[in-house]
């Protein structure tokens, strides 16, 4: 029977699925929930350093073709994530922990990393490409390949844990902003975040979700996120996250093919539910063992050598 | 892929009827079955307002119902609409009570509460269940659906107000106590404030009976992704596990009657 462990950034993960950020994720109790449920690993919704309201609602709808959200980033701020969540995840941890953080400057993410550090996450993930503060704040940190690496130079200051930078898809190049993160000291990336999407009521005639545009995922958005691993595994070859339209056992063996060392799945919730995480798993090993794989590492960046 | 199971988006519907229960709530019905059970809600969108879970209120496969008190800006907007505007609903959602043919069922609402539970009283009298009515408001003006429930069969009403200014003055919980003591009742419904309802399930589970109730808790999708109302320490959402959940299950949370959470995920204790 194959085995499904991986290491990532030096990081132990019994198998590599792994909760992506802003599903699940605002309590101990729901991350931990998670991990009952079969993932190898889970990310915290974004953290940032002070309280943050999000979106009014609507903030989600979908079909069985794709999901669409504009949550719009609520969080309680640094002080839950240091006093309430991390406390309570780390007693009896049964599985790594990734903190996703997202501030609006180079200095304040850096302020962050270092509050967050102290929480003793496994590895920190920068949020430098949600599509749903855009209006706020100006243009994601990942859309201009230097200011990613701004962002990624003042963390990588503060912290000796594990820099993951996760990446949007609305870029040119994702490769090139990979390239310059990696330059400032990112240990690897998640990849992707969300796409642009919208969705018109059209007996209403507006947008439905109340911040009008969106983050697209969902079935629908494999191909991108398996074209964007494979190019950031090409141009860095960092360990990478995985992350997009990622539903069953077959699609994180592909996106592993593409270079992908551990397969972040939010969306898959909405059809699965959380009880998917172990049925993701099950389908992994039930493919390895009928193809005689007897460890990722065989599979991982495969397809770059077609 | 199950493409009807999998539809979320918003089904958008007229406002058809809208009756007014007393001072602060109002009635919205619809020309629409959602095929809906008692206990279960839909996500109700007030364009360019909010999306808000609402309790289907009475569902008979011609129509359906909400009641809505006026609580915050979302439902003020929702009291100052009219016959004929529209709204977006999807569901209904989550679990449901159930019960069985002749069944002897204490149900017990306060303030709100009364509009869920009717709806339950409603199915269950239909199945050949009696019901004991449990109505506890703070007083007589907020009492509300007192003649619906008294135009059912097999039913007895019990009203209960914290002033005296109608029925029994005092906790509908006092009530529960007689009624549980005087009557062989086979399970406890109940809907209302969270401290009342673990009153309640503390109360039926000393007379061994079980007791299921409608937990609430802050939903900002409704469809077991957000994570929003994830219970402690369990993790379970109240959106799929729930809202009618068991008192056995309930009592071992560490927040029951304790604290719940805000849009934020910070905790507020009650």
């Amino acid at each position: 029977m194959v085995n499904l462990s991986v290491e990532f950034c030096g990081v132990k993960f019994e198998n590599p699925s792994v909760l992506a950020s802003g599903i699940l994720g605002v309590t101990a109790s729901s991350l931990k929930n998670v991990v009952r449920n079969g993932a190898g690993g889970v990310t915290t919704k974004s953290i940032w350093l002070e309280e943050h309201p999000g979106h009014k609602n609507p903030t989600m709808l979908g079909t069985d073709k794709w999901f669409l959200n504009a949550v719009g980033l609520s969080d309680a701020g640094a002080a839950k994530a240091v006093e309430e969540t991390f406390p309570e995840y780390n007693k009896n941890k049964k599985a790594p922990i990734i903190a996703n953080i997202v501030e609006t400057s180079a200095e304040r993410f850096a302020k962050l990393t270092e509050q967050i550090d102290k929480c003793e996450p496994d590895i920190i993930e920068l949020n430098l490409g949600c599509p749903n503060v855009e209006d706020a704040h100006g243009k994601p940190f990942a859309c201009v390949a230097a200011d990613a690496a701004t962002v990624v130079k003042a963390c990588r200051d503060r912290t000796g844990r594990p820099l993951v930078v996760k990446l949007t898809p609305n870029v040119a190049n994702i490769a090139s902003v990979a390239e310059a993160c990696a330059k400032a000291g990112a240990d690897g990336f998640c990849a992707i975040n969300t796409l642009y999407g919208m969705a018109i009521n059209i007996d209403l005639r507006r947008p439905v979700l109340a911040n009008k545009s969106g983050g697209l995922s969902g079935p629908g958005i494999k191909p991108s996120a398996v074209k964007a691993v494979y190019d950031i595994y090409r141009a860095t070859g960092l360990p990478i996250i995985g992350t997009g339209g990622i539903m069953t056992g077959e699609d994180a063996i592909e996106i592993m093919m593409a270079g992908a060392r551990l397969v972040g799945m939010g969306t898959m919730v909405y059809y699965r539910g959380a009880e998917g995480f172990g049925k993701v798993v099950k389908e992994m090993v039930e493919w390895c063992d009928k193809n005689g794989v007897k460890s990722l590492e065989e599979i991982i960046g495969c397809a770059q050598e077609a | 892929m199950d493409i009807k199971k999998f539809d979320s988006r918003f089904q958008v519907l007229e406002i058809a009827r809208i009756v007014k229960e007393n001072s602060v709530t109002k009635t919205f019905v619809f020309n629409y079955s959602l095929g809906a059970k008692p206990g279960q809600f839909v996500m109700l969108w007030i364009p360019g307002v909010d999306e808000k879970p609402m309790s289907v209120a009475f569902d008979d496969g011609k129509e359906f119902w909400i009641t809505v008190c006026k609580v915050g800006p979302a439902s003020e907007a929702l009291h100052k609409m009219k016959v004929g505007d529209k709204v977006g609903v999807r569901g209904p959602l989550g679990t449901c009570y159930k019960f069985s043919k002749g069944e002897h069922i204490a149900v017990v609402a306060g303030g709100y509460g009364a509009a869920p539970m009717y709806f339950a009283a409603y199915e269950a009298t239909r199945k050949g269940c009696d019901v004991e009515f449990l109505l506890g408001a703070r007083n007589k003006e907020l009492l509300s659906y007192t003649h619906k429930i008294l135009g059912l069969d097999n039913i007895n009403l019990h009203i209960s107000t914290d002033d005296g200014s109608a029925g029994f003055k005092g906790f509908v919980t006092e009530i529960l106590r007689k009624v549980l003591k005087e009557k062989k009742i086979d399970k406890v419904f109940t809907c209302g404030p969270e401290r009342m309802m673990l009153a309640v399930g503390e109360i039926a589970e000393k007379a061994d009976v079980d007791c299921f109730m409608s937990m609430e808790k802050y939903m900002k999708c409704g469809i077991g992704v957000c994570g929003q109302c994830a219970i402690d320490d369990t993790g379970d959402l109240v959106c799929r596990k729930g809202p009618v959940m068991k008192f056995d299950y309930l009592k071992k949370l560490p927040e029951l009657g304790k604290y719940h959470r805000d849009a934020q995920g910070k905790k507020h204790y009650y």
